[in-house]
């Protein structure tokens, strides 16, 4: 296993995103961001949202910059709190909210609430909520990519709580025995809903099984933006090139409880002050302008559209019907 | 015409899929080397190769989960559980991703899970399950119970070609034990269609699977006595052909719903209500129900023998709903 000093002054990295590549980045986390703050702090709590709601607040970096290395053909499966790939793959704001909303132009026309959605249009498949279902799946994806002669990969997300069900470990197995072309991404939050690491785990990081499968593992902090990138390259690029897959943990911290209606008092206060110090956007946005790639200005205008896009995707969202009821028998099974 | 064995005929059905359809594939435990612990997939890693006949570990969430993934990028998997008992261990990835996926997002999983079934052979609690009953109750899902040589290799091609998810119980009692003539060309058994296996008039046996054999005994027998019994084979129990089954339960009035899932919550309750709520006025007689108890399928041959419905005890239930 190789850990990473991603915290370290000198240059860690080996990939570096471009200027724009990076604008693009923040773009989406400042997305991302604003889209579960609509859905959370008033959507949810106006009644205007009437089932669960799950944030990946704090854990924007990870989605964004790892699912930014996806070409057109490859296949992902996100979690509960990668909002960030959804966005990146194209499905619009305003169908997130009108699934978030149950109506029927939502990518899931009313069947299902919140982030369980997906469309193979996007190449995007929809989570289930038994945890770690989703492992199996991408590395039968990843299969048929292999038995194609496809240069695709499958991307598979999932939070630390996942790792401890008997499905990832069948599912990251059978794909390290083929070497598979699928990466398997860790959102290492800390908590499991009220669950801490050490009543999860006997070990510190996740990514230390890897070498049970054969497989490298890697640490890398998931609040800068700059080391998901480039730790995602690497690991996505092994997966292309016929590597196999690997596990990458991005330690990061759940800056909520596990859904809306959790207070998260279980988290001791301290924690929270510690990671709101280590907040990705604002690190990458004081990275960007002390760079010099971004100006106070430009990043004024970049929070304003942010809002505009979400006050846009809200106000269509809110005029979209309702699914009819007698839909509710259809597309159980094909119907041609 | 070749007679061909019902293990075999499921072997062709998979074999001229596999080589019809570049997308079929099979995976399971030792379904490559070995050939598969019953030897339905022999001689499929030479002809096809490792990339299309894929030897898994024990792990049979993977094997169902990775058969899903590759089917929601258009590839036709057939997954085996080397034994149906041990499809519990897929249970949650069958249920709740295969069967659910077309309705919460619109993406079809068309991959069909097989696997040896039923009682009979001394195999004990864990080797003799009949499962369907745990899958009845899922919306999503198709279950097939072939209990013909021309069903089994029908039904494993329609199973194959269907855009859902299916779910394909063989019986490993008549892996051998059953044959017949197969026609050379094409042919596929529709999925939710019955056969009736007999004609009758006073009397409508309702089974599938292994069953069907001893309601056709019983129905010999009951003949001696001048009792003419209609059988009806379900061949696929989800969906159910409603309409065969209350064709038969109006043409002869008394039924006997027969299997070898256990009695309470088995899928015999399902086609008694279907009869109660729709031919309530035909029937002359209170439907009846012969399925093995509400106990784990015991080893030992006579427990084994008590456990599973027999000739005898069909007769006997048949005469006294004769009279009624």
């Amino acid at each position: 296993m190789v850990e990473r000093q991603t915290m370290s002054k000198k240059s860690p990295y080996t990939y570096l995103p471009s200027d724009e590549t990076k604008i693009r980045m923040l773009h989406f986390m400042k997305l991302v961001r604003e889209i579960e703050d609509r859905i959370e702090k008033k959507l949810y709590r106006q009644g205007r949202i009437v089932g669960g709601v799950y944030v990946g607040r704090g854990q924007e970096a990870i989605s964004v910059g790892t699912a930014i290395h996806m070409e057109k053909d490859d296949v992902v499966a996100p979690s509960h709190r990668d909002m960030g790939v959804f966005l990146m793959r194209g499905v619009t704001p305003r169908r997130i909210i009108a699934q978030y909303m149950g109506r029927r132009t939502g990518l899931t026309r009313g069947r299902d609430g919140n982030m369980h959605m997906g469309d193979m249009n996007y190449n995007v498949i929809a989570f289930v909520s038994h945890l770690g279902d989703n492992v199996p799946v991408a590395a039968g994806v990843a299969l048929a990519f292999k038995q194609r002669g496809q240069k695709q990969v499958a991307l598979c997300y999932n939070g630390e709580g996942a790792t401890s069900r008997g499905d990832w470990h069948e599912g990251i197995n059978f794909a390290s025995i083929h070497k598979l072309p699928v990466t398997f991404f860790i959102n290492n939050n800390a908590y499991a809903y009220s669950t801490p690491m050490e009543l999860q785990m006997a070990i510190k990081d996740v990514a230390m099984r890897a070498p049970g499968y054969g497989i490298p593992g890697e640490v890398v902090d998931g609040n800068d933006i700059l080391a998901v990138y480039d730790s995602a390259k690497r690991a996505i690029d092994l997966a292309r090139s016929g590597g196999g897959p690997s596990i990458v943990e991005y330690k990061t911290f759940r800056m909520t409880g596990h859904s809306a209606h959790d207070d998260a008092g279980y988290v001791p206060p301290e924690l929270f002050d510690e990671w709101k110090r280590k907040d990705p956007i604002v690190r990458f946005e004081r990275t960007l302008l002390e760079e010099g790639a971004l100006t106070q200005s430009r990043l004024d205008e970049m929070q304003k559209e942010c809002a505009l896009i979400v006050d846009d995707a809200v106000d269509w969202a809110e005029q979209q019907p309702y699914p009819a009821p007698e839909e509710v028998t259809k597309d159980v099974y094909y119907e041609g | 015409m070749a007679v061909t064995t019902y293990i075999d005929a499921i072997k062709e059905g998979i074999w001229e899929e596999m080589e019809k359809d570049e997308s079929v594939f099979i995976l399971g435990e030792d379904v490559g080397i070995y050939g598969g612990a019953f030897k339905v997939t022999k001689g499929m890693l030479d002809k096809f190769g490792p990339m299309r006949v894929i030897d898994t570990p024990i792990s049979e969430s993977a094997i169902v989960g990775a058969a899903i993934g590759a089917a929601l990028v258009g590839m036709r998997p057939v997954a085996e559980m080397q034994f149906i008992d041990f499809i519990s261990c897929a249970f949650d990835q069958i249920v709740n991703f295969a069967a659910k996926c077309r309705y919460r997002w619109g993406a079809g999983v068309p991959i069909v899970v097989r696997g040896p079934s039923g009682g009979g052979v001394h195999g004990g609690p864990f080797h003799s399950q009949n499962p369907e009953a745990y899958f009845f109750n899922v919306p999503g899902l198709k279950i097939v119970c072939p209990s013909t040589a021309y069903d089994a290799k029908g039904l494993i091609k329609a199973a194959i070609r269907d855009p859902d998810p299916v779910l394909y119980f063989e019986h490993k009692y008549l892996y051998r034990r059953i044959k017949e003539d197969l026609p050379a060309e094409d042919f596929v058994v529709p999925i939710g269609k019955a056969a009736l296996r007999r004609e009758g008039e006073d009397l409508s046996i309702i089974t599938y699977g292994a069953m069907v054999y001893k309601a056709l005994e019983a129905a010999e027998a009951l003949a001696q006595d001048g009792i003419d019994v209609e059988v009806l084979d379900l061949r696929s129990i989800l969906p159910l052909d409603e309409e065969a089954i209350l064709t038969t339960a109006k043409k002869t009035s008394k039924v006997i719903v027969l299997h070898e899932a256990t009695l309470t919550g088995g899928p015999g309750g399902e086609v008694v209500a279907r009869i109660a709520e729709k031919a309530f006025e035909y029937l002359d007689g209170p439907i009846v129900r012969i399925a093995p108890p509400d106990t784990p399928v015991p080893y030992s041959p006579p427990l084994e023998e008590a456990f599973l419905p027999q000739t005898k005890d069909i007769v006997a239930k048949a005469k006294k709903l004769a009279a009624y």
